[in-house]
């Protein structure tokens, strides 16, 4: 009666003999204290951050996020004992998912501060600076599980290049994070210099969700509920991957690998559907491109599973799967926040050993060099 | 049927709750105005702990812009994905026949009158000015 739609699972899954460890690609750290940030910013901008504090792309005084659905998007469980935001203290992460889930590693996706909104860029710069130092020294150094996304917003180039350069120098990062909502769509060639120096260093390309570009973000505007505005998270993937493929940049950058992060997967088979068909009318509109828009998905894209989606039957989800393939798909949890997902029960349909493997553990494992 | 003492009335506040392990099972046991409410600890979703679920109000509207709260506190809203739940049977509000967490009747019950019976001395020491509660899996 309780457990009414757990997962089935197949008699080969259930028979697997080998343990199968965790890699997580969306885990959240938060920042305890605002004094944690502080030590890796030059005086100038610890002053700019108490004096003035974010001033970011959105229209209206108080469209800043939080709560949404609960207090800092957080799961009410995830609040640690000791004190802080949900995600602040390690130790309590550690407790509560990554030993019980058993996560060989996390991908640590940096949101606080709004790092990517920041209209003034130079601050902007020096946060993104601040939580790329923070990252190693509060996590990855501490716990050798979370591996640090270098965040460079794309919109000052230049910036971003340095930003970039410097953190590869250390060696220790595993993704370049751009900013989802930009000034302009992901595709344009004022960011090219960004996915060329990525493609270079043979780091994936991530791009997690959130953040304000200072657009509304569906293209019928500003919506009026969180549950609406929660849809629109799909759009933006969609329409940045509309951009990215059709500007060409997969075709320019063959050997630059692009992860979606927290977009979810369900809308990608219609997207890629529609794309190919117009292809063929619009092919000399686009004449850049060599193959259709679902060839470049399968080879330069990845997704990450989080918010799964949960059709009425299973079978239906199986077939999503199917169509985008196990091989384009990294699992994600989003820790601590109130929609994350649970490795043991969020696919509710069963999966074969290898799809397992792959969505669970190889793909990532491959994809980052882990 | 089992009865399990599990509790006196004063071991929960109001608006409180206790998770009991009954069994080899969590069960969080609510107090809310004044009654007792027990389900399993666990949403039948994704498997979070409902100990940490909000208590909520049912908030309905017939039509938009009318609004109406009712039943303060009896509705569980799971602590990961916000599903609702009747604390009183456990159903869900979006899909009641199919997604249901499980529950337990739940009864209090005077020291003095379980003194009488036979589940006293062995599971708890009864103070018979007091008043227990007890579930029943």
């Amino acid at each position: 009666m309780s457990d009414v739609i757990d997962r089935p699972m197949l008699a080969e899954e259930a028979a697997a003999q080998s343990r199968l460890r965790i890699i997580d690609c969306d885990v959240h750290p938060s920042i305890h204290a605002h004094a944690d940030i502080e030590q890796f910013m030059p005086k100038r901008w610890q002053q700019h951050l108490r004096t003035y504090g974010s001033h970011l792309r959105t229209p209206y005084i108080g469209t800043t996020p939080y709560p949404r659905s609960s207090p800092l998007i957080a799961r009410r469980d995830a609040w640690p004992p000791t004190g802080g935001p949900p995600g602040s203290d390690l130790d309590f992460m550690r407790k509560q998912h990554l030993d019980p889930l058993d996560i060989e590693y996390g991908i640590l996706q940096v949101l606080d501060l709004f790092i990517f909104s920041q209209q003034n860029l130079e601050f902007g710069a020096a946060i993104q600076r601040a939580i790329n130092d923070w990252q190693l020294a509060f996590w990855s150094d501490r716990e050798p599980r979370l591996k640090a996304s270098i965040l460079a917003g794309q919109d000052d180039t230049e910036f971003a290049i340095a930003e970039i350069e410097r953190c590869a120098k250390i060696g220790r990062y595993v993704q370049i994070n751009v900013c989802p909502r930009a000034n302009e769509p992901l595709g344009r060639r004022r960011y090219w210099p960004i996915y060329a120096r990525a493609q270079e260093l043979g780091l994936p390309l991530g791009i997690h969700v959130g953040g304000y570009g200072g657009h509304a973000p569906t293209g019928g505007g500003w919506p009026s509920y969180y549950v609406e505005e929660h849809q629109s998270n799909a759009h933006t993937m969609a329409a940045q991957l509309a951009s990215l493929m059709l500007e060409g940049v997969p075709e320019r950058f063959p050997n630059l690998r692009i992860v979606f992060i927290e977009g979810g997967f369900g809308w990608i088979p219609s997207a890629t559907w529609r794309m190919d068909r117009h292809f063929e009318a619009f092919r000399s509109e686009v004449p850049h491109l060599k193959r259709r828009p679902s060839e470049y998905v399968k080879q330069h894209f990845w997704f990450t599973t989080q918010p799964i989606d949960e059709p009425d039957e299973a079978k239906h989800l199986r077939s999503l799967i199917e169509w985008v393939g196990a091989d384009r798909l990294l699992f994600s949890s989003d820790y601590p926040h109130w929609d994350f997902d649970d490795p043991r029960y969020a696919f509710k349909t069963p999966l074969t050993e290898t799809e397992r493997r792959k969505i669970f553990n190889g793909n990532a494992r491959a994809l980052y060099k882990l | 049927m089992t009865r399990h003492i599990v509790a006196r009335t004063s071991d929960i506040p109001p608006g409180g709750n206790k998770v009991f392990g009954v069994e080899g099972r969590d069960i969080v046991v609510f107090h809310v105005n004044g009654e007792f409410f027990a389900l399993l600890n666990r949403c039948p979703h994704e498997g979070a702990p409902l100990e940490k679920a909000a208590c909520v109000a049912r908030l309905t509207s017939p039509e938009p812009g009318v609004y109406q709260r009712s039943r303060v506190g009896e509705l569980l809203r799971c602590p990961w994905h916000g599903w609702e739940f009747d604390m009183r049977n456990g159903q869900s509000w979006f899909d009641p026949k199919r997604v249901k967490v499980r529950s337990y009747p739940v009864a209090v019950e005077s020291g003095e009158e379980l003194q009488k019976g036979p589940y006293v001395a062995e599971t708890f020491p009864v103070h018979v000015e007091d008043s227990y509660v007890i579930i029943e899996t």
